[in-house]
């Protein structure tokens, strides 16, 4: 069974690499190449059988705390590439920011018990990525 | 793995008739969709891309080439678009959303090499939404 868990956080961001020239960064980002911000929207999938006891896959007032400690606390209003590592030296595109939720998610979640099956992170409406874990 | 997903919206008519059908067989499958005027949808569409985090961009697809062979493909040509008469194949086929899934992605596979190169990410989804409740999805296997 899967379970699947939405939080949001606020955050400026630009992806822009200083490993190439102000147009190639133009060319590869567009307009994400300058400083600017999205209400992003994480949805977290857990896979687990529900507890026969508690009839629950994992508490989530449990998962609730890990992404608030995880994620939104370190994330929300904050310029990523600033005040968020790894995001000073890897670019804080969508796609790497799904794997960065990934990762400091999964060690958690496994720790309870459960396998963390997917993170989708969306940028905007109109833009999300889904990360299963494993090479990227 | 990791998977980008776009979404897209375009607004278009059709009429679902099928000419093999008699006309009362065409009102008894299609109902309302047989209306000989036709309606219209707000279809959104979502393309969704797969492979390899480019370690250096951090990127799966570059975002505006992927808009580009959308816009150039499948909306200049179906937005704002009466289905049956303006697409060559609804002349053939029913312009049913899951027809409508199969020639999007006929669209894209033609324009992909074109916009990605041979060694590009790969087309993993297509998911449209002819109205909130009804929703038609392909996934392509690895």
């Amino acid at each position: 069974m899967f379970i699947t868990r939405r939080v949001e956080f606020s955050a400026s961001h630009s992806c822009y690499t200083p490993a190439l020239s102000d147009e190639q960064n133009r060319a590869l980002y567009g307009r994400e190449a300058n400083g600017h911000g999205h209400n992003f929207v994480v949805e977290v999938t857990l896979e687990g059988e529900p507890d026969p006891v508690t009839g629950m896959v994992l508490d989530l007032k449990r998962l609730k705390q890990i992404l608030e400690r995880e994620i939104v606390g370190p994330m929300d209003h904050r310029f990523l590439n600033h005040e968020v590592p790894p995001f000073d030296r890897v670019v804080p595109t969508p796609e790497n920011l799904a794997r960065e939720i990934w990762n400091r998610v999964e060690p958690h979640v496994r720790a309870a018990g459960v396998r963390l099956h997917a993170v989708r992170l969306y940028e905007t409406e109109d833009l999300y990525v889904d990360y299963y874990g494993g090479a990227a | 793995m990791t998977r980008l997903t776009r979404r897209y919206r375009f607004s278009a008519s059709h009429r679902l008739h099928a000419a093999p059908l008699s006309e009362a067989g065409n009102r008894e499958v299609y109902g309302k969709c047989n209306n000989p005027f036709g309606h219209g949808h707000n279809y959104v569409l979502e393309i969704g891309v797969e492979g390899p985090v480019d370690p250096g961009s951090g990127r799966v697809v570059n975002v505006a080439a992927l808009d580009g062979l959308v816009e150039r493909e499948i909306l200049q040509t179906l937005d704002r678009s009466d289905l049956n008469a303006e697409v060559p194949e609804f002349a053939v086929v029913v312009p049913t959303t899951e027809n409508l899934a199969l020639e999007i992605r006929r669209r894209l596979r033609a324009g992909w090499a074109g916009a990605f190169g041979e060694t590009g990410p790969r087309l993993a989804r297509i998911r449209i939404q002819e109205t909130r409740r009804n929703i038609f999805e392909i996934m392509e296997e690895l």
